[in-house]
């Protein structure tokens, strides 16, 4: 232990530490700090190198399937638009048939409303007509066999006689 | 065939070394007393802090003749800064002699190599030894090196995200010390903080200590006041990033009894203190063992002076030096690795039901 | 007779020897159970014996 403090030199303590601080500290500003961020940043290099390899891959994988997803789909989204077409197609014209018919019918039951009306109209007619035409006649028939007295009543006697009193 | 170059080199670089070695053993020391108190003066001499940077001497007949350059000497005391080169205390026959400026009077301590300083009044003058001293010339050889090798490497990333020469190297150390020491030890949250520190305290010790095993110098965290400094650093950012639930922990301890409490509060903070002190003894201690047992190894040799001695000698240091090569990164990793788990739980956050 | 402290060190050297050693050991045999763990074994294997280690320094330094 004697000769431990004995041998310390102070003159080389002061060098040691002086020179060494300084060391430190040009090292740490010019070399230590451009070489490891040197090899920091290959090492970063390296990783994202590798990373993106194994992500290209990735999407490599994911591009195909995705052509073959678009692909089938496009497929399936054809027939879909053939099949509405056609369902399109047979609604329009089965609504276009029912139309149709349902118009015709309504224009049938019309025209025979109109045709029964009118021949009611005109058996009606036919009706005033054939009585006042049975009137008219009966009047000269009556004005023509009742022109003297004794025919009047002959007359008054048979039609007293047709009817009963009672 | 550039194996074989290199290979040869090496033994070349080894032969050259040897001799330097062997150089010392010519000047004629005959009695092993002589050459086993010598050997140990130079071993201790090799672990000290030195004023100047000798590299190697060699032997002219009866001179020693060192390859060495002077160092900046800096004294503070209360009379002011003193600043000379470490050349003026040895004279032209490379004798030790004092310096002296105005009334103070400087010489080197043979034995423990510090500066003494005394008045011209013979009265002893406290003094505060800022020299540049062979360590700090090798802490600034290192941080130079540092700052080069760091910088290039970062600057190579801006144009390539491949590091590209030395960074080749690095960057895994770097990459281990993130991944495997700040973010399992400090959290995913926290860790970017600290991995400054982290890593230069990595790096610097490791440079440092594999300057040690180069034949250059001596090892830099051989001292006690460079692992002290830098146990201190560790200690200073735990004690400041730290979080309220860290000295919750430490002063009033949850989920025991009160008297318990009580105890552990003083051990608790002991133990934070203990923490880096155990850092800085770790570090230093395992350096310096390594190189007093190599130094001891190798003195092998002068002592057998045989070719037993060594071929053992060699044997046994080659083995060493491959050993210290481990230890050296090892205590890098040790000191990083602790010090990270000090951070770690300084910001640690605990869920109590 | 006085003990010199150097045996002290000796023991204390012992001691941190033998408990490096159980360490090291301890983690051969989940390393080589557990060969996946390998990496955590050895961090904290290394942390284990780094303590000791310190606790053997601290007493060497302390003779």
């Amino acid at each position: 232990m004697e000769k431990l403090i004995t041998d310390f030199s102070l003159g080389l303590f002061f060098w040691q530490t002086l020179l060494f601080i300084v060391l430190v500290v040009f090292l740490k500003k010019y070399a230590w700090k451009p070489i490891l961020s040197a090899v920091e940043d290959r090492e970063e290099g390296i990783k994202d190198a590798l990373a993106s390899a194994v992500k290209a891959k990735a999407e490599m994988e994911s591009l195909n399937a995705d052509n073959e997803r678009v692909l089938l789909e496009a497929k399936q989204e054809r027939d879909k638009l053939l099949k509405e077409a056609r369902e399109t197609k047979d609604y329009i014209i089965k609504e276009a048939k029912e139309k149709a018919n349902i118009e015709a019918d309504r224009l049938m039951s019309s025209a025979k409303e109109q045709i029964a009306n009118e021949k009611i109209k005109a058996i009606t007619e036919l009706k005033k007509t054939v009585a006042s035409l049975s009137i008219d006649i009966a009047e000269k028939v009556l004005k023509s066999e009742l022109k003297d007295k004794s025919m009047q009543e002959k007359f008054i006697e048979t039609t007293l006689e047709d009817t009963e009193l009672n | 065939m550039k194996t074989k170059i290199k290979i040869t080199s090496l033994f070349f670089l080894l032969a050259l070394f040897t001799h330097t070695v062997f150089a010392v053993n010519d000047g004629g020391y005959t009695k092993e007393r002589d050459v086993r108190s010598e050997y140990k003066e130079f071993k201790d001499h090799h672990l000290k802090d030195n004023h100047s940077f000798k590299i190697f001497y060699y032997k002219t007949g009866n001179k020693k003749k060192y390859i060495s350059f002077p160092l900046p000497v800096i004294i503070y005391s209360e009379h002011g800064l003193d600043v000379f080169m470490s050349s003026k205390f040895y004279n032209e026959k490379n004798k030790r002699v004092s310096h002296i400026i105005d009334d103070r009077i400087y010489k080197i301590d043979k034995k423990s190599e510090k500066i003494k300083a005394t008045l011209a009044s013979g009265k002893e003058l406290k003094v505060i030894d800022f020299s540049i001293t062979k360590n700090v010339v090798l802490i600034l050889l290192c941080i130079f090196l540092m700052l080069f090798v760091f910088i290039k490497m970062a600057r190579s990333y801006s144009k390539n995200p491949i590091p590209s020469g030395a960074g080749r190297f690095l960057e895994p150390i770097v990459l281990y010390i993130r991944d495997d020491i700040a973010r399992p030890n400090i959290g995913e949250k926290h860790y970017k903080r600290y991995m400054g520190f982290l890593l230069t305290v990595f790096f610097f010790i490791w440079f440092v200590n594999l300057f040690g095993l180069t034949p250059v110098g001596s090892n830099v965290t051989n001292n006690i006041a460079v692992t002290a400094s830098l146990a201190l650093l560790t200690y200073i950012i735990t004690t400041f990033t730290a979080n309220k639930n860290y000295w919750g922990h430490i002063f009033w301890m949850p989920g025991v009894p009160t008297p318990m409490k009580l105890i552990l509060a003083p051990i608790e903070l002991l133990g934070t203190i203990i923490k880096p002190f155990s850092l800085m003894i770790r570090l230093y201690a395992n350096m310096t063992a390594g190189h007093v047992v190599l130094m001891s190894i190798l003195g092998l040799i002068f002592i057998f002076q045989s070719w037993l001695g060594g071929t053992l000698s060699f044997g046994l240091a080659f083995a060493l030096c491959l050993l210290e090569l481990l230890v050296c990164a090892l205590q890098a990793y040790i000191f990083t690795m602790l010090s990270a788990l000090y951070f770690g739980a300084a910001v640690e956050e605990h869920h109590h039901d | 007779m006085e003990i010199p402290a150097i045996v002290g060190g000796g023991l204390v050297v012992i001691g941190a020897g033998i408990g490096i050693g159980r360490i090291g050991g301890s983690a051969l045999e989940a390393m080589a159970r557990q060969p996946e763990l390998t990496g955590k074994i050895q961090t904290v294997m290394l942390i284990a014996a780094a303590l000791i280690e310190g606790i053997g320094f601290a007493a060497l330094f302390a003779l």
